[in-house]
């Protein structure tokens, strides 16, 4: 199982890396134990829960189902590369405001998620957020106020 | 820092919210210890087994494997721990007693080397029959649970009943009824499945034994340590980091006993971060049944309450025997029953030990007795609502004789909930709704307790034993500190999850932490302002009763000064700081059932709409309401969001939750694939939540506590829109698509005329 390691060179938050990894560990294991990166969430495993969401080249991946080999020549984006200093993603702003984070343990999943949709679509409805967020689970909340955050964020970046 | 109009009653951003959306907030699984060694435990695919060996000598060939402990490698007997009745052994010995009992543990220089020889630990043993219904438990000639030798003096010894608990008053059956209900519902055995899943590390230095856990309350897990370990308490600290989400699945020690046997065996740190299937199989809540007869006049008043409870606890007690107890003792409800007959029993079974969970029991038991009132309300032809009315307490009333009368005018939360979907409008056609009431006791014999410092610069350090899972005391406390000081909330930061720091709290359960650890803080902050007052009349000679502390500042001679300036005159340039303390204690009552009185009350009405698809079952919720006696909200958006969560989470145990078994005791769906909680996809297509605020609550500015009140009702709301929508009534939860349209094949069947 401790089989061999691979060099694997990806870029995550605008910086580059080149990471030892063994074959079987995930992008997720490898941002958390490698890089430290631990807003990225471990939950279910098995890409039901979307804890672990990040970008990969721009696409929202539940990073528990990615092995971290497969992401090698990749730009990583993980919870901790969005804000800008001490200015806020319009995500994490809008999810304080709408009093979206309870535990926050989904949070940096959710919010990740949010941030792959709105690239998608800027103006997304209301059913659209509920179905774009439909993989990340809360048990804190009731959800309408994360889809209310996104919603909140997708208008103050179009303004 | 400039002070301005209080915070208290704002909806003030969370405290730590900030690092929440960042990703720099640290949880357990999330924090690194130097050296530490990596744990994997060992378990059996059998519900109950007979251990017979345990060969580690291939997991110890494994590079990197340092230990591998099993109950041979403890102190015999094996020893045991519990927080209300020592009866769970460190680890497996002698039996595996329910699907996900740990035998073995592995611990090794890194998680891949610990999972590699977890896998190689060889377990002998042979499976027996187990008890894993409520039924099983009960028949003649089941296997015993538990070892009558551990069960000390008690005549349920040699039965598999923990306990088994009797409540009321009047006499129910010298009561005439002109209608008598009878019913009898089950509720499933469900997860807590909060997201964070169960970490846990352990570590000895200068023997002192530290425990790092998300634990809710870190007070009890540092007596159970020092108890299993067998030393003082002033030689175990818990570091107790805000949690990822608890409900009550992470109040009680888990594995944290073992982890300090393994810390203390290995001279090393170590941690183990469970999967959740492993979460899963470390606390659930109860399963209930309960048979309920309930007596009317003709005018709907309650005649009497006769109701029986079996609860489905698991292989050990945990908190068990308090939640089949506490909830069974309000069971009848917030109404005026003359006459109840409680009769409650909490069931031994190989299975997960179950434990509390938001409501404590009482969803169980409402989904019962609410259930009941809207049947009587059918066959009286009376409004659900008015039935309600008529039988609520009012507020003084002594409703449970002799205990805390009704603190709330509880028909002002039912009628805000009726309002809220039209009650005395028609439904659209094809849709039903429902109502529902849930009543919950608070704490009742516990002690929360407060230190305040006030530093040099004006500036506030409060440390209070209560932890913050997500819930919001940090935000809650910081508002009711920056309140009573005249201070800014950025000016006050909270302290906790450090029981080497902070001072004793019971438990942050029962909705507490505002009221308890609210008033103990409050008690502090005016010990600081008496003490403020002295020091300013010693120096400025100025009689102590003409000096005010408002806004910030010490009033003197008709000059505002500032805390820092005042300090600053009293310690001299080398500084100083005022400490206050204030306790909040509820008293222990030995007579009372509850060994204390409930300090107030969480009363919840809820009302809801629904439409089912009679040719899938499913039901498509229109319209879901609920209002909660708060009291007074301290954070009204904090209030809300724990509301709103709490009533999508009992969507949960309503409409698809359930942990299903197989004839083995193992758990079928386990883990997030097999196992479904709502999605933003099964959300009401309309959701309110309105609070009642009279401040009549024991807390700060009439505060009550919240957040649990929430998910009490909602199954009884919804069954009840189904009933008006279909004309079918379930009493079974949960009201999943399968069983809801075998519900309406079988009315369809009966309804078809014979021909």
């Amino acid at each position: 199982m401790t089989g061999r390691t691979y060099s694997v060179s990806l870029t995550v938050n605008g910086r580059p890396h080149t990471l030892d990894v063994p074959a079987h560990h995930t992008l997720l294991r490898a941002l958390r134990e490698q890089l430290d990166l631990v807003g990225t969430k471990e939950c279910c495993t098995e890409g039901e829960c979307g804890a672990c969401t990040v970008l990969v080249d721009g696409q929202a991946v539940d990073s528990c189902l990615m092995l971290a080999v497969e992401a090698a020549g990749a730009e990583i984006t993980t919870i901790e590369g969005l804000a800008d200093g001490d200015r806020l993603d319009p995500l994490q702003a809008a999810f304080l405001e709408t009093g979206a984070v309870q535990c926050g343990f989904c949070t940096p999943g959710m919010i990740m998620t949010a941030r792959y949709l709105l690239a998608q679509d800027p103006h997304p409805t209301r059913a659209a957020v509920q179905e774009g967020i439909s993989g990340n689970l809360c048990r804190c909340g009731g959800y309408n106020r994360i889809v209310d955050a996104v919603l909140a964020a997708a208008e103050a970046e179009s303004s | 820092m400039t002070a301005g109009a209080s915070p208290f009653g704002q909806s003030i951003a969370r405290v730590g919210g900030v690092e929440r959306v960042t990703g720099a907030q640290r949880f357990t699984a999330d924090l690194k210890l130097d050296g530490v060694l990596h744990v994997k435990l060992v378990h059996l695919p059998v519900g109950h087994a007979r251990i017979i060996a345990v060969d580690t000598s291939d997991a110890l060939e494994v590079a990197g494997v340092q230990h591998v402990l099993s109950a041979a490698d403890l102190p015999q007997p094996v020893p045991r721990f519990g927080p209300a009745s020592r009866d769970r052994p460190v680890i497996a010995s002698g039996e595996v007693k329910y699907f996900g009992e740990p035998v073995a543990a592995v611990a090794a220089e890194s998680e891949d080397a610990a999972a590699e020889a977890a896998a190689l630990v060889r377990v002998e043993y042979e499976e027996l029959p187990g008890v894993y219904s409520i039924e099983e438990a009960l028949a003649e000639g089941a296997p015993l649970v538990q070892h009558p030798d551990l069960r000390g003096d008690t005549p349920l010894a040699h039965t598999n009943l923990l306990g088994e608990w009797h409540f009321g008053w009047g006499d129910v059956d010298a009561t005439r009824a002109d209608v008598v209900i009878e019913g009898t519902y089950s509720f499933p055995m469900v997860s807590h499945f909060a997201i964070e899943p169960f970490a846990t590390m352990a570590a000895v230095q200068d023997g002192v034994v530290t425990v790092w856990s998300p634990i809710q309350h870190p007070f009890v897990l540092q007596r159970v340590i020092a108890d299993v370990v067998g030393l003082p308490v002033s030689s175990v600290r818990i570091i107790a980091p805000d949690a990822g989400g608890a409900f009550g699945g992470k109040g009680y020690p888990k594995y944290e006993p073992l982890m300090a046997f393994l810390a203390l065996r290995t001279g090393r740190p170590v941690r183990l971060v469970l999967s959740l299937e492993e979460s899963f199989q470390a606390s659930r809540r109860a399963a209930c049944t309960v048979r309920a007869r309930t007596g009317f006049d003709r005018e709907g008043g309650l005649c009497f309450q006769d109701l029986e409870a079996d609860f489905l606890i698991g292989a050990y007690a945990d908190i068990g025997a308090r939640v089949v107890s506490k909830a069974s003792y309000t069971a009848s409800g917030p109404y005026r029953t003359p006459n109840v007959r409680i009769v409650a029993r909490g069931v031994l079974s190989h299975t997960v030990p179950s434990t509390a969970f938001r409501g404590f029991g009482v969803p169980q038991l409402a989904w019962a007795v609410e259930s009941q009132l809207a049947e009587a309300a059918r066959r009286l032809g009376l409004d659900p609502l008015e039935l309600r009315a008529r039988n609520l307490a009012r507020k003084g009333e002594d409703f449970i004789p002799g205990d805390t009368p009704a603190d709330g005018d509880w028909e002002q939360a039912l009628r805000r909930a009726a309002q809220a979907v039209a009650w005395d409008t028609p439904a659209p056609a094809g849709r039903g709704r429902g109502l529902a009431m849930g009543l919950k006791s608070s704490a009742t014999v516990s002690v929360s307790n407060a230190i305040v410092r006030l530093h040099h610069d004006g500036s506030v350090s409060v440390l209070v034993g209560t932890s913050d899972m997500g819930q919001g005391a940090r935000t809650v406390l910081s508002q009711v500190a920056a309140d009573e000081l005249g201070i800014p909330v950025d000016g006050v930061r909270v302290v906790m999850g450090d029981t080497s720091v902070v001072p004793f709290d019971t438990s942050t359960s029962a909705s507490r932490s505002s009221v308890f650890s609210g008033n103990a803080i409050g008690l502090a902050c005016r010990d600081l302002r008496g003490q403020l007052c002295s020091i300013a009349a010693e120096l400025y000679g100025e009689p102590e009763e003409e000096i005010r502390v408002d806004g910030g500042r010490v009033h003197v001679h008709g000059e505002g000064l500032a805390y820092g300036a005042l300090l600053k005159d009293y310690f001299g340039p080398s500084r100083g700081e005022l400490i206050g303390v204030g306790r909040c204690r509820a008293r222990y009552l030995p007579e009372h059932p509850l060994g204390g009185a409930p300090s107030f009350w969480e009363l919840v009405a809820v009302a809801c709409e629904v439409e089912v698809d009679e040719t899938t079952g499913e039901i498509l919720i229109h319209k879901l309401v609920t209002v909660s006696d708060v009291g007074k909200a301290i954070n009204p958006q904090h209030v809300e969001m724990q509301d709103e969560g709490a009533a999508v989470m009992g969507l949960g145990h309503t409409l698809m939750e359930h942990l299903i078994l197989d004839e083995g005791g193992r758990i079928s769906n386990l883990g997030a694939l097999d196992y479904r909680i709502p999605t933003s996809r099964d959300l009401p297509l309309e959701m309110a939540t309105f609070m009642v605020e009279n401040q009549d609550g024991p807390g700060p500015y009439g505060a009550k506590g919240a957040g649990e009140s929430g998910i009490l009702a909602v199954a009884p709301a919804v069954a009840a829109a189904v009933q008006a929508a279909t004309g079918v009534r379930i009493r079974d939860l949960p009201l999943t698509p399968e069983r809801v349209w075998r519900a309406l094949m079988e009315k369809g069947l009966s309804e078809q005329p014979i021909v």
